[in-house]
């Protein structure tokens, strides 16, 4: 068999405006199958928007985006392309998962059915077999006794954890995390890195906006800075946490550390 | 200026043996009383008036009242389903990007709830006037008059009217619905309507249930003013046999104990679906964070 070269995201020249704010300028990236890469920057540089790019949460203004080899949001039709309708840019969006910073379970369902819903009525999978397949994900977020309860009955780091488990449920080839455990309690933290440095070491593709250093340092296997809608430097995280290169890399890195 | 210290208390443990007695509540106990003076004196009233409460007993489940309250029932049921299935439709409309459905919306909302009811029922019972015959060009068609009859006028004006004003209740729903739910449930690969569905609607029915139950409570009313275009509700009816009798007191008060009997079964039926609705939100009420 030969093996697959595909990116799992290959981002080029990625520009998203709002209003006449740049929030991703001119941005290329190309991240690999199995590569954990996390984001890191401040405030306002545009890494929830990158995130929120990839999976068509917003529509770029230039640029493309492939996401494992899927041109997101176009059709090519010869020599045009041809914008998706809602129901393929669904599809598409089945390659990835997405774990928000406010957890957004559904409120009117209980763990096990957050889970559960998008297998059935998205995937159409029999409910008996999704069912099992939830409570073995709930048991492998360590949450398999919380099945009935509903997301106001569990605390954040709970409810990040079956949000995790949902977002797995749908079998993503790549997982996109916006600032997982900014929201939590610092006792919680840990609970959230732990699940996450599981999926990272089961090959999982994964794309990390999170100002968790620590957790960038041990997990992952490229560090990207980015400061205003720009990538400002990447690489190793030993490199770009431990001897960055930019200016403002240092001062934020200083900034986050003091 | 120094306080003078204060004296501390025993702390004596033996309190914890005392009895305890609740206090007097005398407001209620007072207003007790006077409500039901005041119910004495309407019952007196009543009782002495020129009330002939045999024949209100007679006419309670007389053919011709029940078969009005039949109607009455039947016709809340129709135009109400048909209200919220259009309140429904134009929600989802007024909400969409599509600019064409935005306009048909707004239009909709505009047109039915800027008009009186008793005019657009008018209108429906007339329309025979305008077009003698309706239906499809080549595939069907029928006279106006035959498939317009009171039933149908009526449903037609309460439901559509009804609907102009459950679209909006029904879009305040969805508004009241963070937008983290539906940004959830694309990324999970939902499309807008299986969103709507299955996340935004279940959660938007919190918010709904209230006024809505208010309009099924208000219909059940309002069906009495389809009496003009001649549909046999249960206030018609009792208004046809006072015409022959002359007993106008008994007969409204007839028609008023049904109309409460049906209110207060709705009333039951909107708390229990208040509760199944409320899911996920009893309890400590969403810890975030
Ligand atoms: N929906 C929007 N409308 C207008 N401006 C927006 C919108 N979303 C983001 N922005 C702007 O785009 C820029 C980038 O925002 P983004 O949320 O991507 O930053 P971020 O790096 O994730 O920041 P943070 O660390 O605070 O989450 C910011 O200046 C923000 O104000
Ligand atoms: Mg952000």
């Amino acid at each position: 068999m030969a093996e697959t070269t595909i990116p799992m995201v290959k981002a080029l020249s990625v520009t998203k405006r709002f209003g006449t704010l740049a929030a991703l300028d001119d941005v290329s990236l190309d991240i690999a199958q199995g590569e954990v890469v996390c984001i890191v920057g401040p405030s306002g540089s545009g890494k929830s928007t990158l995130l929120r790019c990839i999976n068509q949460l917003e529509r770029i203004d230039s640029g493309a985006i492939w996401v494992d080899g899927d041109l997101a949001g176009f059709r090519q039709d010869g020599s045009r392309l041809v914008e998706l309708t809602d129901r393929d840019i669904a599809r598409q969006r089945l390659a990835s998962g997405m774990v928000f910073q406010r957890f957004n379970l559904f409120a009117h369902m209980t763990a096990l059915q957050n889970i559960v819903e998008g297998p059935v009525t998205v995937l159409k999978r029999p409910r008996r077999d999704a069912i099992a397949e939830a409570e073995a994900l709930l048991s492998r977020v360590g949450l398999a006794e919380k099945r009935d309860a509903y997301p106001s009955e569990l605390s954040g780091g709970q409810q990040q954890r079956v949000a995790i488990a949902r977002a797995l449920a749908m079998q993503p080839r790549l997982m996109l995390f916006d600032e997982p455990t900014s929201a939590l309690d610092p006792e919680l933290v840990g609970e959230v890195l732990a699940v996450m440095r599981d999926l990272a070491r089961s090959g999982m593709t994964m794309i990390v906006v999170t100002h968790e250093l620590g957790f960038a340092r041990e997990v992952a296997s490229r560090v990207v800075f980015m400061d205003q809608g720009r990538l400002v430097e990447q690489g190793p995280p030993a490199q770009v946490l431990g001897a960055p290169q930019q200016q403002r890399t240092r001062d934020f890195i200083a900034a986050v550390l003091s | 200026m120094t306080q003078p210290a204060r004296q501390a208390p025993a702390f004596d443990p033996a309190i914890l043996n005392l009895p305890r007695v609740g206090r007097l509540h005398l407001g209620r106990w007072l207003s007790a009383a006077l409500v039901l003076l005041a119910l004495a004196l309407v019952i007196k009233a009543f009782a002495e008036g020129d009330i002939a409460w045999k024949v209100v007993g007679q006419f309670f489940t007389a053919p011709a009242i029940l078969g009005g309250l039949v109607n009455t029932v039947i016709m809340t049921i129709c135009a109400m389903a048909l209200g919220i299935t259009l309140g429904v439709v134009f929600a989802i409309m007024a909400m969409s990007p599509n600019g064409v459905m935005r306009g048909c919306a707004a239009f909709y909302i505009w047109f039915f709830r800027g008009t009186p009811l008793i005019l657009q029922l008018l209108i429906w019972f007339n329309l025979a006037l305008v077009f003698p015959t309706i239906g499809i060009p080549g595939l069907f068609s029928a006279r106006t008059i035959d498939v317009i009859g009171p039933f149908m006028a009526t449903l037609l004006g309460l439901g559509i009217n009804q609907g102009a004003y459950t679209a909006e209740v029904v879009r305040s729903g969805i508004l009241s619905v963070d937008h983290g739910q539906t940004e959830a449930a694309k990324t999970i690969g939902m499309t807008r309507l299986t969103t709507l569905r299955r996340i935004v609607l279940p959660q938007a029915m919190r918010v709904i249930i209230p006024p809505v139950g208010n309009e099924v409570v208000s219909m059940v009313k309002l069906t009495s003013i389809a009496s003009v275009i001649q549909f046999s509700e249960i206030l018609r009816n009792a208004q046809t046999i006072y015409y022959a009798n002359a007993r106008v007191i008994e007969l409204l008060i007839v028609a008023a104990g049904w109309y409460l009997i049906v209110v207060s079964i709705l009333s039951l039926g909107q708390i229990a679906l208040e509760r199944h609705f409320a899911k996920g939100r009893a309890g400590a009420g969403g810890r975030h964070g």
